[in-house]
């Protein structure tokens, strides 16, 4: 399997790939780590007339702390993720669930931008993204432009990303004391996306959930906030028949799509039991803090 | 679609080449360069039996174009042995029977080769882990650890004298 015919640009500067991008149109795309795209290709599920590569543009790679938030570089490769001391510390969630996705790799080429971009409701990030409250940079001819992640993801393959703008960084906010996390994801075997997943961020104050956030990873045509779930532990004392309650509003609003990996009902239960184990592993951390 | 000259370190030579941009890393290893070491299973970046070591990290090559290599430097399976001496890597498959048809065994080398550097004193858990992107038909991987787990006693034994 070999993909189409295609034109190969490496810039070296952003300012330089939104200029091809412009140029070229429709018929270009962005090539990031490939893991996603080029496989496509392979298939003839997309057949660019031409390939702007990412890779050679040094500024779109790395991570660092800014007045509270962390910016972390769209070309950041999930192994480079989970090698963070700085995210560990500040943004724990995300290293945990990129150690999920498939094989080390797979992880040395697959970026947190690719994985974002790509629209594909497999993909976990999206999903962490909103548990973290994370907001894109999106950059363009027509400058800059923010968009928290809530707003982002649209529908399969379609997100919020204009053909000619680029997501060159994310930001997140460092986490606070009394901060709970957890991804838990059920996959049938090494290097397969989620049957389903559920990523949780919570916060303690006094033993009381200030806030927290549930997203849910191939239950839907993009990743859902499980927003009624939120609801319904928020200012509580989170307890077993708290979790239970939360865990059927987050089955309530699975859409998921049937597939090799199971059924409507198998995926829906499955995205509920995710996210009782998540919420009890986020709680556990929260008060180990 | 005009074809592009590249040029990059492989084995610890220089090679150029002319490749279309559409032409994966695996291709102009094989066919162009004739090293046929590396290994097509899937070609759908699943079983590593194309892995690879691409600037220092292992990489499927069926899913890296051989124009990205341009400048870089790649490590295949021909390049472990040094002077007839074969690389503890090899010598742990072999001592280990790590290895039956052979079909993965190039792929689960190089990632073995830079496994090790990334963990030099790996439990077999971790062996586990940092080799599951590479699958064997064959050998229910038990030697498979146990030859990675040679490797590293040789090598820690070598580097610590
Ligand atoms: C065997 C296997 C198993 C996998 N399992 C999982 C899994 O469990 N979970 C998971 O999340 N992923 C999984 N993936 C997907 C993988 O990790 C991809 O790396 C990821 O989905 C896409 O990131 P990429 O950097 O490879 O992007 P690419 O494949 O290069 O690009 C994907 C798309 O995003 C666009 N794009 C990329 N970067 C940008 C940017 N900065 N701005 C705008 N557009 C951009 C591209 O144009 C393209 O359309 C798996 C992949 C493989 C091969
Ligand atoms: S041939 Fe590349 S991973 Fe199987
Ligand atoms: S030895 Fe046959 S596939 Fe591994």
């Amino acid at each position: 399997m070999i993909p189409g015919t295609f034109d190969y640009h490496a810039p070296a500067t952003v300012d330089e790939a939104i200029r091809l991008l412009g140029e070229l149109g429709d018929e270009a795309k962005l090539l990031a780590g490939g893991h996603s795209l080029l496989p496509m290709m392979k298939l003839r599920f997309a057949s660019p007339k031409h390939l702007i590569d990412l890779n050679r543009i040094g500024a779109l790679k790395g991570i660092r702390e800014q007045s509270g938030m962390i910016h972390i570089g769209a070309m950041t490769t999930e192994n480079e993720l989970i090698a963070s001391a700085l995210l560990r510390e500040k943004c724990p969630l995300l290293p945990e669930a990129a150690k999920w996705i498939s094989d080390p790799q797979v992880r040395n080429c697959g970026t947190l931008g690719g994985d974002i971009a790509h629209g594909d409701p497999g993909n976990d990030h999206p999903a962490v993204m909103m548990a973290v409250d994370a907001v894109f940079v999106l950059q363009g001819p027509r400058g800059e432009r923010l968009i928290v992640a809530d707003r982002f993801f649209h529908g399969l393959y379609y997100t919020e990303l204009a053909p000619d703008e680029i997501l060159t960084e994310i930001r997140i906010p460092a986490v606070s004391k009394g901060t709970g996390y957890a991804y838990c994801k059920l996959k049938r075997k090494t290097g397969d996306f989620a049957t389903a997943a559920a990523a949780v961020q919570l916060r303690l104050d006094g033993g009381v959930c200030k806030k927290i956030n549930i997203a849910l990873t191939n239950v839907a045509p993009t990743a859902l906030k499980a927003g009624d779930a939120e609801m319904s532990l928020t200012g509580k004392v989170i307890d077993e028949a708290l979790i239970e309650q939360a865990a059927r509003k987050a089955m309530a609003v699975c859409d998921p799509a049937e597939d090799q990996r199971g059924n409507r009902d198998y995926k829906t239960h499955m995205a509920g039991e995710m996210t009782r184990r998540a919420i009890r592993q986020a709680l556990a951390r929260a008060k180990g803090n | 679609m005009a074809k592009q000259h590249i040029v990059f370190s492989l084995n610890g030579g220089v090679v150029e080449i002319l490749v279309e941009p559409r032409t994966l890393l695996i291709h102009a290893l094989r066919e162009t360069l004739g090293q046929t070491g590396s290994h097509i299973g899937c070609e759908t970046s699943h079983c590593g039996a194309c892995t690879v070591d691409f600037n220092g990290k292992s990489v499927k090559s069926c899913t890296v174009l051989a124009v990205q290599a341009d400048g870089g430097e790649v490590l295949t399976v021909e390049g472990l042995a040094h002077n007839g001496a074969l690389h503890p890597v090899q010598e742990g498959f072999m001592q280990e029977h790590g290895l039956q048809c052979g079909f993965c065994t190039p792929g689960m080398l190089i990632r073995a080769y830079r496994f090790l550097q990334e963990n030099p004193s790996p439990t077999d858990e971790d062996i586990r882990m940092g080799m599951s992107g590479n699958l064997c038909r064959c050998t229910g991987y038990q030697n498979i650890v146990k030859a990675v787990q040679y490797a590293a006693n040789k090598l820690r034994a070598t580097q610590g004298a």
